[in-house]
């Protein structure tokens, strides 16, 4: 293992994270991947209420530190993560901590739309009814449509909450699997690229999403896109090579970059 | 002028296409080809087979004279004498005990058994007289089948006058029609031509005819038969009775529903295939309540669960070369553990089912394996991404998404479990077993192998039987993958 010693956290307080309390604190976290050294020596807060974006060029391992916050990487063959992270202060790698309740509290919207190949209302439905979260029919029924209006997707569905998820168009199955992780009640939202996928009208409805339900959720977004990024998030983190470079509020990072290699980033200089 | 998107070498461009046009070409000819002999095939075996869907019975009058047999105890009543009589009664003139002998050999064994269970189902017929088919022999039965009989009927057109002296019959008159070796039948007999010398037929008596009237046309007919008599295996004697009874209009042709209702018999008139369907349902099911849990919880354990390590790795290709092992091994090796070490009984579908579970359990697997590795990955994520724990995931999602996979995998095991013969007769299910199945441990054989049993026997009956049974084997197998299509298509239509 690299043995240099812990660097500093990368941000420098910013003031988006002064204004609100911190959810996650990571401190120098290293994920390997077999030999290879995904993520080296992070550390990072996020602050709750807010949405932080890591920027990146590809396998920069900005999705990898991600996939670490509710132990996705959990599923990878060889992969194995060191140091910690705290989400309200528990540390979410300890031995006692259950995998499942984590996800239940850290929900996460991948790149592809994933809806299960079910109907729309059995979408939703699933994540409540195994964590038990409704109490009666009646119950789960309001849970679905509550999710489904917070995704602003219930409009468009509630004629045909019995049609399958798959049938539905790119967009709105995105804003499906958004409404799936919301309806399990999470504090903090994991977004893998959720607009790759998806044609500029659809990714403009997921940003003005984001933006509506930011106020309620800790939402961490990875985004290839700069413009995005800087649409969508109050504090952006840029991430190379495994390093998390720079974290600031967003503002700053794309007027005032501190680093060489952010600013040759968002300028299009390489990536 | 030079065309613009024509780049490099014409002659290069003309090779490319030709040899695209071959490839078609030879794709088209195999296709063709296998379709030809498999249209050969089913044809072959459908006109050996359509026979033995039909049984021919003579109808006889009997009369259920209680004093004759006692209808109180009908299992002990001699029915066989009962319908020996009957048919004797039709030709009076038969006299001589080997002909007799003859004569009532045209009738199956299993006639008696017939009449019986007639009258157990009909007591009221006791005491009057009824008319009741008797169904014949294998070969008689063969006589009337289409392309089985070579006697060919020529009305007679001559007047000839007939005398006899003493054992021999003489035909003189217009003779130019008749040859040796034909039958002539007229006055209620039938006489074999012996030889035909300057406008003489001398001719022997097969039937002796009631009179010496004299002959003109139509008053009598010719029956001719290509082949001699040691080549057939009814006889002159036979022929004459047949065509008798068939002119009086007493042979009746039945669908045969005993050979889907009988059991296995040395009387291929008799024989059935219910004992063997029986096995062969018995047998599938104990094999696939063994293999398709164990399969399906082994593919899930393997391929969502288990650690990739070196162990799980030896297993996988152990797993992989089973499914290519000779498949009468399995035999060997259910006649050394099942019976020989845990003394299971022999010939039994419990022992059967489970050689063929093994048989098949790593076709079921390998296939359940490759379903489950098809359910595209972010499937499973988005499951454990609400929260579900990683038996959750696979349980509500990965699994019912392989159902169709897995079921196409089982479907084709199962097709070789039914098809399979040489395990079976290693644990002694190759048996002669008359009785139809009640249980898994009673003795049995299945399908392929009635039909291994069936085609291995000289009677020329046997060889239509045979047929059927490989048509029944097929229509069974047709309706167990129209089956599976028709799950897979319902699961599929599910999401």
């Amino acid at each position: 293992m690299d043995a240099s010693p812990q660097r500093p956290v990368a941000t420098t307080s910013p003031r988006i994270l002064a204004a609100r309390e911190t959810k996650i604190v990571a401190s120098d976290v290293n994920v390997y991947y077999g030999d290879k050294h995904a993520i080296k020596h992070l550390s990072i807060d996020i602050p709750d209420r807010a949405v932080s974006a890591f920027i990146g060029p590809s396998g920069c391992g900005k999705s990898t530190f991600l996939r670490s916050i509710n132990r996705m990487n959990d599923t990878i063959d060889g992969c194995r993560v060191t140091g910690e992270i705290l989400v309200d202060g528990k540390n979410i790698y300890d031995r006692d901590l259950d995998v499942v309740q984590l996800r239940a509290r850290v929900g996460m919207v991948f790149q592809k739309p994933n809806p299960f190949p079910k109907s729309i209302f059995e979408n939703v439905a699933y994540g409540p009814r195994i964590h038990g979260i409704a109490k009666s029919k009646t119950d789960l029924e309001e849970i679905v449509v509550n999710s489904l209006k917070k995704a602003s997707l219930f409009e468009e569905v509630k004629d045909r909450l019995a049609h399958p998820g798959t049938g539905l168009s790119g967009g709105q199955q995105q804003r499906l699997c958004i409404a799936r992780a919301i309806a399990v009640n999470p504090e903090i939202i994991l977004m893998d690229e959720p607009c790759s996928a998806l044609d500029p009208i659809a990714s403009a409805r997921i940003e003005e999403l984001i933006d509506e339900i930011r106020q309620n959720y800790c939402i961490i977004i990875v985004t290839h896109s700069m413009q995005q990024a800087a649409r969508v998030s109050q504090l952006t983190a840029f991430f190379h090579l495994g390093d998390l470079v720079e974290f600031g509020d967003t503002d700053d990072m794309f007027t005032t970059p501190k680093d060489k290699r952010t600013q040759d980033y968002i300028t299009g200089r390489f990536g | 002028m030079i065309d613009k998107f024509q780049k490099g070498d014409p002659a290069r461009l003309a090779k490319r296409y030709s040899s695209e046009r071959r490839f078609q070409a030879y794709g088209a000819a195999a296709l063709a080809i296998s379709v030809l002999f498999l249209a050969y095939l089913i044809i072959d075996i459908g006109i050996k087979a359509w026979p033995s869907f039909f049984e021919h019975r003579v109808v006889l009058q009997f009369n259920l004279d209680p004093g004759k047999i006692d209808f109180t105890n009908v299992q002990k009543g001699d029915f066989t004498g009962l319908i020996k009589d009957s048919l004797r009664a039709l030709f009076p003139t038969v006299t001589d005990r080997a002909d007799k002998k003859n004569l009532t050999a045209l009738l199956s064994v299993g006639a008696a058994d017939d009449l019986r269970d007639q009258i157990v189902a009909n007591p009221s017929s006791i005491g009057t007289t009824v008319n009741a088919g008797a169904l014949l022999s294998d070969d008689a039965d063969l006589y009337f089948k289409e392309g089985f009989s070579s006697t060919i009927k020529t009305a007679g057109k001559t007047n000839l006058q007939l005398a006899q002296t003493g054992e021999e019959y003489l035909f003189s008159g217009d003779t130019s029609q008749l040859a040796v070796g034909q039958i002539v039948r007229t006055n209620g007999g039938a006489l074999r031509i012996t030889s035909l010398e300057a406008g003489i037929a001398k001719a022997e008596a097969l039937m002796v005819p009631e009179n010496l009237n004299s002959l003109i046309p139509g008053s009598w007919d010719l029956l001719s038969l290509s082949e001699t008599e040691a080549e057939r295996s009814i006889d002159d004697r036979s022929t004459v009775w047949l065509e008798a009874l068939r002119d009086k209009g007493l042979i009746e042709k039945h669908f045969a529903w005993r050979f889907f209702t009988a059991g296995d018999s040395r009387e291929p008139e008799l024989a059935g295939l219910r004992g063997a369907i029986t096995g062969s349902l018995l047998t599938l099911i104990m094999t696939l309540s063994l293999s398709v849990p164990l399969g399906i919880a082994a593919a899930v354990y393997l391929e969502e669960f288990a650690p990739k390590n070196r162990w799980t790795e030896v297993i996988e290709v152990n797993i992989n070369n089973l499914a290519a092992v000779p498949s009468i091994i399995f035999g060997l090796l259910g006649l050394a553990v099942f019976l020989n070490f845990f003394g299971l009984p022999r010939s039994a579908p419990l022992v059967g089912g489970l050689v063929l579970a093994l048989l098949v359990l790593p076709t079921i697997i390998i296939a359940s394996r490759a379903a489950l590795n098809a359910v595209p990955p972010s499937i499973k994520e988005a499951a454990l991404g609400v929260g579900a724990s990683h038996q959750q995931a696979v349980f509500h999602h990965v699994l019912p998404l392989a159902v169709p996979g897995i079921l196409t995998g089982t479907i084709l095991g199962v097709a070789r479990a039914l098809g399979e013969t040489a395990p079976l007769l290693m644990i002694g299910m190759v048996a002669f077993i008359v009785d139809v199945p009640k249980g898994f441990t009673e003795a049995a054989t299945v399908l392929p192998v009635q039909i291994y049993l069936w085609s291995d026997l000289p009677e020329v009956a046997f060889q239509s039987r045979t047929a059927a049974a490989i048509i029944v084997l097929l229509v069974i197998l047709f309706c167990l993958n129209a089956v599976a299509i028709y799950l897979r298509k319902r699961f599929e239509r599910r999401w």
